[in-house]
């Protein structure tokens, strides 16, 4: 009996090492749910014991249900009728089925919804059980943004109409946003929205690659300002699946085959809209992607741990030249990376789902109980801004580490593997290929990596570094560890520095390279956060070694991991910003020649 | 038209995960050392009861008789989708037999309203297959056993297939029925989230010590309080009950330990796999 939830150290270990008692309070705002819903908690502890309990099931149904159908839902994928239905994979259907039925549709929407109201954080450990038991599953179970968009935007009359349904797990939905014209540049989106004389809405045009485009309830991206270009042109709708939405092809796609990809004709399709007018991308699909960018970063957490899953197996019971071949020193070492990357990965998207659940909770708290004391205010208006500008700049970089970590990981894992994992034999090729979209979908890594560099220049890292994570109480072991840390941040704020200098270009053409560094010294500080915290837990060893017992404190555990994570990571933090030093713009200047001409057949 | 399911659980060790401290030197099950799980069949037939009322409404009731650790079994019926929950537990009940246990169950099944009974086939502890038949007759209702799907249920007539072991039967019964449900009849459900948020803290009244500082009176005002019945409550002759009521005895038991006497090693490449099927053919074991 598999549990994705309990089988888990690190996640067993994170859930009690995090103050979940803080976020608890303020998610249930003072519980004052539980005089009217039976089931919400009314004190932190109980908070805590529903988040546990539920992630249990979930688990549990990730473990021995929805793992078991992975292999052949891949292989069915989705089917499109003549009548342009959308047939989903018998092993999809029931999931879906199965989710439904233990209540987990609604995980973030408010009570009053039939939502369980828990925070981003457990949202985010849910979507990583889930999306390594299925990583296609959980563009179904991981797009509750679409009901979470409604909620925080649209009237109280559409909210009432959907988000029930949602709950309940009776609808699924969409985000219809892409064009053939407007891929990463949605500000380029032309599908029509007119209205007629009785104001009614309707839609009228093409989307494309739509991410269970077939669901029932399709949040759209349209022109309501015809003569308006640009994002300000945009509004946000909502409409149902009916005889006047076309699904015209299935797209054929490389990984993710439980999940259906659609290409949508909207024929005058009578639809509402959400929110205000010209508002459509900015705020509101800005905020949908960044909540969808914080599913894709758990979704590629759970694929990167069901693959190192396998080649942690593989390597133990493989045998070559006469032992295990987890015993050869590069074997070993690409193992003990592997591990050390998702552990990373965990940190930082746990932290960030964290700042998101500060923010969007202060945010709620200021509209709508502010303080009636002149000061308290003014401290909430500061808390808000501060965790709105973390929260800002910690999203792309979680969907950004993780989904490359993802990809090297499920790659790395072919390679532990060997022939076998390049054979359908095991499911490595399959996690690979579902792995690829994780650095494309909900913004490319590149546009990631715009947004996170903004948050590295501003001085938003520094103020984190520094006022955040600096000034917690570590582990005196550690301090070593800490100087280290804090100089990796001084030259990070000389690049930062420096590429502000060499203008906007610049920025973004050695973008990658310091959000990488901001990246290392983030997550160096969350292993050594770990380290010193006032939880631990003693997990099983491998064997093979005398050094260990059978057992070992997990805090003593993450010390050696934060000693190899910075110690190795620190001589590439000085040549990585040796090269944004450097002044080199030959990708400006001789682009041309060294790239050659367009190839000609 | 709507049901009463009554479904009748038990709490067992978890015996697929035997190490070696499992087994006494007695050759009786060391019970401390394994886990106390849900017998896994019987969550098969508390799937089937809450399909059954999700289709067609009605009630589901669980019910388990042990000591009250087995409150445990109930609280996950409660979080699975049980409307309500029994747990039969004296001290005068234990070691009964099969036959003691079911004249035990069937007097508290006689207190409840009831269409249709629900068992798992057989506990994976015993493995007898016994209590649920037993408790049928005990009733004076049709049973039907190794039950691995429900084809129609109307009015007060049911339909099932059963699974015969070299094929499958459908067989017609009048309510009130008992069935016993086999594994593969379904998948069971995990806890839905709003039901574990809500039952999480439910207990039984054997499970609350007086120092726990838990106001009993208040959980039942809460409907956190499972029911408990003792033999008394259920009106049971003590001469059926326990020791006294149970003719089992048991003769002796002996630990097996399997050796191989013929044994003969296939190389595990493509020839020695080949001459190995060879040789089945041959000698009939597949043809």
């Amino acid at each position: 009996m598999a549990n994705f939830y309990r089988d888990n150290d690190d996640i067993q270990f994170l859930f009690n090492h995090i103050d979940l008692a803080a976020i608890a309070e303020l998610q249930e705002e003072g519980f004052k749910f539980a005089k009217d819903f039976d089931y919400a908690p009314a004190n932190a502890a109980e908070a805590i014991k529903n988040y546990d309990l539920v992630l249990d099931a979930l688990g549990e149904l990730s473990g021995n249900f929805i793992a078991p159908r992975s292999e052949q839902i891949d292989r069915d994928g989705n089917r499109l009728n003549e009548d342009g239905s959308v047939t989903r994979p018998d092993g999809i259907a029931q999931s879906i089925d199965a989710l439904g039925k233990a209540g987990v549709m609604g995980f973030t929407l408010p009570h009053r919804f039939g939502g369980l109201n828990f925070p981003n954080l457990v949202y985010s450990i849910a979507n990583e059980i889930v999306s390594r038991a299925d990583a296609s599953l959980m563009n179904i179970f991981g797009l509750q943004g679409i009901a979470e968009t409604i909620n925080y935007f649209a009237d109280e009359d559409i909210r009432q109409r959907y988000l029930h349904d949602f709950s309940a797990g009776k609808v699924t939905g969409a985000m219809v946003l892409t064009e053939p014209d407007a891929g990463s540049d949605l500000q380029a989106v032309k599908l029509k929205a007119f209205q007629d004389d009785d104001g009614q809405w309707y839609l009228y045009g093409v989307k494309r690659f739509i991410t269970n485009g077939c669901g029932e309830v399709l949040l759209v991206l349209a022109r309501s300002e015809p003569d308006r270009s640009g994002g300000l042109g945009l509004s946000l709708f909502v409409c149902e699946r009916g005889p006047t939405v076309h699904v015209r092809r299935l797209e054929d796609k490389l990984g993710i085959h439980g999940s259906p990809t659609c290409e949508l004709f909207f024929d005058n399709t009578p639809c509402r809209l959400v929110g205000e007018r010209k508002r459509g991308l900015a705020p509101y699909v800005m905020s949908l992607m960044n909540g969808a960018r914080i599913g894709i970063s758990a979704q590629s957490l759970g694929i990167a741990e069901a693959t190192w899953r396998v080649a942690r197996d593989y390597a133990a019971s493989r045998e070559q030249f006469g032992r295990a071949i987890e015993k050869l020193p590069a074997v070993r070492d690409m193992v003990i990376d592997m591990k050390i990357e998702i552990e990373a990965a965990r940190a930082l998207l746990y932290e960030t789902s964290l700042m998101v659940d500060f923010d969007s909770n202060l945010e709620k708290k200021l509209q709508y109980d502010p303080p009636a004391d002149k000061e308290a205010l003014k401290e909430l208006k500061n808390q808000s801004r501060k965790y709105n500008r973390y929260a800002g700049m910690l999203t792309p970089m979680t969907k950004y580490f993780s989904s490359e970590m993802c990809n090297r990981i499920t790659y790395d894992s072919i390679q532990v593997l060997g022939g076998s994992g390049y054979m359908r034999d095991y499911p490595c090729e399959r996690h690979a290929r579902d792995a690829r979209i994780t650095t494309i979908y909900e913004g490319t890594s590149q546009l990631q990596i715009v947004a996170a560099v903004r948050g590295v220049c501003s001085g938003t890292a520094e103020k984190y570094l520094v006022e955040e994570l600096a000034t917690r109480q570590y582990d005196p072991q550690l301090a070593d560890l800490l100087e280290i840390l804090k100089e990796g941040t001084t030259q990070m704020v000389e690049c930062a520095a420096f590429v502000k200098e060499k203008g906007v270009d610049y920025m973004d053409l050695y973008g990658r390279r310091l959000v990488d560094i901001a990246i290392y010294i983030i997550n160096g500080y969350l292993f050594c956060r770990q380290a010193s915290g006032k939880f631990d837990m003693q997990i099983p060893v491998a064997q093979g070694s005398d050094a260990f017992g059978s057992t070992i404190s997990m805090k003593q555990r993450k010390a050696m991991i934060a000693r190899r994570y910075i110690m190795r990571n620190a001589p590439v933090i000085k040549a990585v910003a040796s090269v944004i030093k450097s002044a080199d713009e030959s990708t400006f200047s001789q682009y041309e020649a060294l790239i050659g001409p367009v190839p000609v057949e | 038209m709507a049901y009463n399911c009554v479904v009748l659980i038990k709490q067992v060790p978890d015996t697929k995960r035997i190490t070696g401290e499992a087994m006494n030197a007695d050759g009786t099950v060391n019970r401390a050392a394994l886990p106390a799980i849900f017998n896994p069949e019987d969550l098969n037939a508390l799937e089937l009861a809450i399909q059954i009322k999700e289709k067609f409404g009605g009630t589901v009731t669980a019910i388990t008789m042990g000591l009250p650790a087995a409150a445990k079994i109930l609280r996950e019926s409660l979080y699975r989708g049980a409307d309500d929950a029994i747990l039969l537990t004296d001290k005068r009940a234990a070691a009964s037999d099969t036959l003691a246990t079911s004249y035990i169950l069937s007097c508290a099944i006689k207190k409840l309203k009831y269409d249709i009974l629900l068992c798992g086939r057989q506990a994976i502890d015993g493995d007898t297959a016994q209590v649920g038949p037993q408790t049928a007759e005990k009733l004076g209702i049709p049973q039907i056993t190794y039950v691995e799907q429900l084809i129609e249920l109307n009015n007060q007539t049911i339909i099932v297939r059963r699974n015969t072991g070299a094929g499958w039967q459908e067989v017609k019964a009048q309510l009130p029925v008992l069935l016993t449900v086999m594994d593969d009849a379904n998948e069971p459900r995990v806890g839905n989230a709003k039901r574990l948020m809500k039952y999480k803290d439910v207990l039984a009244p054997a499970e609350i010590t007086p120092d726990s500082g838990i106001d009993i009176k208040e959980l039942e005002k809460k409907g956190l309080l499972i029911k408990q019945w003792s033999l008394d409550d259920i009106g049971a002759d003590l001469n059926w009950c326990g020791r006294d009521g149970s003719p089992t005895k048991v003769h002796r038991i002996q630990s097996v330990v399997l050796t191989a006497k013929e044994s003969k090693t296939v190389e595990p490449n493509q020839a020695g796999i080949t001459n190995m099927i060879h040789e089945l053919i041959i000698d009939k074991t597949i043809s």
